[in-house]
């Protein structure tokens, strides 16, 4: 069975929700819709406080090419356009919506049948991913169309679906593929025909037969995908990792993109909204939301439409448990701890996972022994203990030449440290400043010619 | 023995050949320098902490005596006493600065601004500001992992173990600026250094309103104006919730502590205003 080659850890799966079917979620009361749920420039709102919106209008325009569109996920009226806290308690521009009713645009599409016919050109096909907002959907939240549009000299060889969600507990993309592995099936036919191409591998971790067998099932009737079991590691569902295991190519460092070696990653929900958008013309408003946790009564799939507050979804689940946890935004690989659990749900959220007890909190940093197992562990080929001494050093040229922006900031090598050492918070903290200072040189060299 | 002379007789040679060699090239080479770059940098403190600008001494020492006009150059460390007597030994006019001193702009000590989650990332201001808000309710204020006082060469600032603040030795600061540019929420501003250290200033730099504030820190700037309004030389100004004393216009009145309601405006070394010109506050 295929894998990634390099590097890697086996963290316990823990997937506590893998057997809930997607529920879904009541309709909020009032949503907030933050401007930057991407990458990239953050949108300009196109309507103003006191207007009615109804569900899928367009409520902010994307500001330039790499951006992505916001709709209204509830039908209602807008009562602010202010800064409101996100989950790491710091305040972004949003877009209040108080609800009234559930009145759906009348051009999207709400019937359940599966639509394997598509007459639009590839151009059109990316050209309504653009308008529906589309985003990675599996946190990266990179603007999808911006993914679809090929630079000029590159040619796109697969449609790489990305199935294998390595991040302990979540199960998202496990529900969604097994429930509704038609309409998947059809999102990757039109990314491959948006993009010209006739492979499509579907790459699934074999943790999750259920969803294999379902897609398996529902893309037999098409030659041209092939879904791929993968062998068990995290993080396998990283872009680089999951090309590497499905197709053996290895993505150089960047400023390459998995285009260079020809291939296009899309996470197995973006492709369901990919589909919806395209064939039901339905914008990206509401997502799968796994909240879970050790701590958590009831682990769920939630189908919750964006802007809903973080803190009604664990309220469903079974509440915080008694006493000190950590709520994270994400799995426990890549999540983010929150801090603000009225913050909404953004595009790019995937999971709540909700740690309780010792789960809760980190052990406390002893000294590095230099036993080289983040060097074994990290899928990129790096060395973190270096890199992480480099950035409390300040030495920014010397992360420079280490590679540190390669860094996919997966955790791999803070897991695996037998010594507890915070290593990625301080590569994170130098892969910014090494970022910050290479585009620094970047515009200095374009305003010197 | 034969052998023993003929090594010998070679290593010479190569060594002469090498001198020759080396001579001709470091007079084809040779670099003029002003000999006066080295007298300029003994007469410079030697810390190297590139408050001037520069990366080192020897870099200042080198514009000092390159450039026709010196005014815009200064060695916080050295202070007037070291530019005078550079300037006197260049013969140029000696660049005119007022002293200055770090000052932290934060009040929200533990006992003011009460934690609201725990951090247990890598110690560091820099990590966990660019991770998120920080352990207490306040977006804006102090993080207290002391960043500041890591980068501090002259052991001018400590963390106060009681309000999780770091203090300024005025006596000791240079205002090298080195912990301006480390602290990543921006609180310290290298203000002007009175005589006897005395400072008024506004201690917060929260832009929250008013209501957020208050339940955040107890010790914060809720943006109310009234220090605005009883300044007599318009000292302050408000933008966006924060007000700001600025340091070459306040004459210290202290007027506008006696009216802070949250006692965000802070007063050092002085006495406050005599307490009939005080309005009674709760």
């Amino acid at each position: 069975m295929k894998t990634f080659r390099k590097g890697g850890i086996h963290p316990s799966e823990n997937k506590l929700s893998a057997g809930a079917a997607i529920e879904e979620f009541a309709l909020p009361d009032v949503v907030v819709l933050p401007l930057s749920q991407h990458i990239g420039a953050p949108a300009t709102p196109v309507v103003a406080v006191g207007d009615h919106v109804v569900v899928g209008q367009l409520v902010a325009e994307a500001t330039g090419f790499v951006s992505a569109r916001v709709h209204a996920s509830v039908s209602g009226t807008v009562v602010a356009i202010e800064p409101r806290l996100n989950p790491q308690g710091i305040k972004q521009p949003a877009i209040v919506i108080r609800r009234e009713e559930d009145q759906w645009a009348p051009e999207i599409d709400r019937s359940q049948r599966v639509v394997t016919e598509c007459v639009l050109s590839g151009a059109e096909i990316i050209e309504k991913i653009r308008r529906a907002g589309i985003v990675g959907l599996g946190g990266a939240t990179f603007p999808t169309h911006v993914k679809l549009t090929i630079p000029a000299g590159r040619k796109a060889e697969f449609v790489i679906v990305n199935g294998a969600e390595c991040e302990p507990y979540l199960t998202s993309d496990q529900r969604v593929m097994t429930e509704r592995s038609g309409e998947v099936v059809e999102g990757a036919r039109l990314l491959a025909k948006a993009l010209g191409v006739t492979r499509v591998l579907i790459g699934i971790e074999n943790n999750k037969p259920e969803a294999i067998a379902r897609m398996t099932e529902a893309a037999a009737r098409y030659p041209e995908i092939e879904v791929v079991p993968l062998r068990m590691k995290y993080p396998q569902g990283g872009e680089k990792q999951l090309i590497a295991a499905l197709t053996g190519r290895e993505v150089p460092p960047p400023p390459a993109l998995p285009i260079d070696v020809g291939a296009v990653v899309s996470n197995a929900s973006t492709v369901l909204a990919v589909y919806e958008a395209v064939q039901k013309d339905k914008p990206l408003v509401e997502r799968v939301v796994t909240v879970t946790g050790k701590g958590l009564k009831e682990p769920k799939n939630l189908l919750v439409r964006l802007g809903t507050p973080m803190s009604a979804l664990i309220e469903v689940a079974g509440g915080l448990p008694e006493g000190d946890c950590k709520v994270l935004g994400g799995g426990p690989m890549m999540g983010r701890a929150m801090i603000q659990l009225d913050a909404p749900v953004t595009k790019g959220c995937s999971g709540i996972t909700v740690l309780s007890g010792a789960d809760a909190s980190r052990q406390p940093a002893q000294t590095c022994i230099k036993c080289a197992k983040c060097v074994a562990a990290c899928p990129m080929g790096l060395e973190p203990y270096l890199l992480s001494k480099g950035a409390q050093r300040q030495k920014w040229e010397a992360l420079e030449a280490g590679d540190v922006t390669s860094c996919i900031e997966c955790g791999c090598c803070q897991a695996t440290c037998p010594a507890h050492l915070p290593l990625l918070d301080w590569i994170r903290l130098g892969k910014q400043t090494v970022s910050g200072m290479i585009r620094a040189r970047a515009m200095a060299q374009t305003s010197r010619k | 023995m034969e052998v023993l002379l003929f090594t010998v007789l070679t290593l010479c040679a190569l060594g002469v050949l090498s001198a020759v060699v080396l001579y001709f090239v470091a007079r084809r080479f040779r670099v003029e320098e002003d000999p006066r770059i080295d007298e300029v940098e003994k007469m410079l403190p030697g810390a190297n902490c590139g408050g001037c600008g520069f990366a080192g001494c020897r870099g200042m020492a080198d514009a000092l005596v390159t450039h026709e006009d010196i005014s815009a150059l200064y060695c916080p460390v050295g202070g007037a006493e070291c530019m005078n007597r550079v300037a006197s030994y260049l013969g140029k006019s000696a660049p005119v600065k007022e002293a200055q001193t770090a000052t932290v702009r934060c009040g929200g000590a533990c006992a003011q601004r009460p934690r609201t989650n725990t951090y247990d990332g890598a110690r560091s201001c820099a990590v966990a500001a660019s991770l998120y808000a920080g352990e207490t309710g306040c977006a804006f204020g102090c993080v207290g992992f002391g960043d500041c006082v890591k980068v501090c060469t002259f052991g001018a600032l400590r963390m106060n173990p009681q309000t999780g603040l770091p203090e300024v030795d005025p006596e000791k600061c240079t205002a090298c600026g080195a912990c301006v540019k480390a602290c990543p929420k921006h609180i310290i501003e290298l203000r002007k250094r009175w005589p006897g250290n005395r400072a008024v200033y506004v201690s917060c730099v929260s832009h929250d309103r008013g209501a957020a504030v208050m339940k955040a820190c107890k010790a914060g700037c809720i943006g109310c104006g009234k220090c605005v309004k009883v300044c007599p030389f318009g000292a302050i100004t408000l933008d966006k919730n924060l007000a700001y004393i600025d340091p070459q216009k306040c004459r210290l009145c202290r007027k506008c502590v006696n009216e802070c309601p949250t006692g965000a405006i802070v007063l050092s070394n002085m006495k406050p205003l005599p307490v009939d010109k005080v309005q009674v506050k709760e």
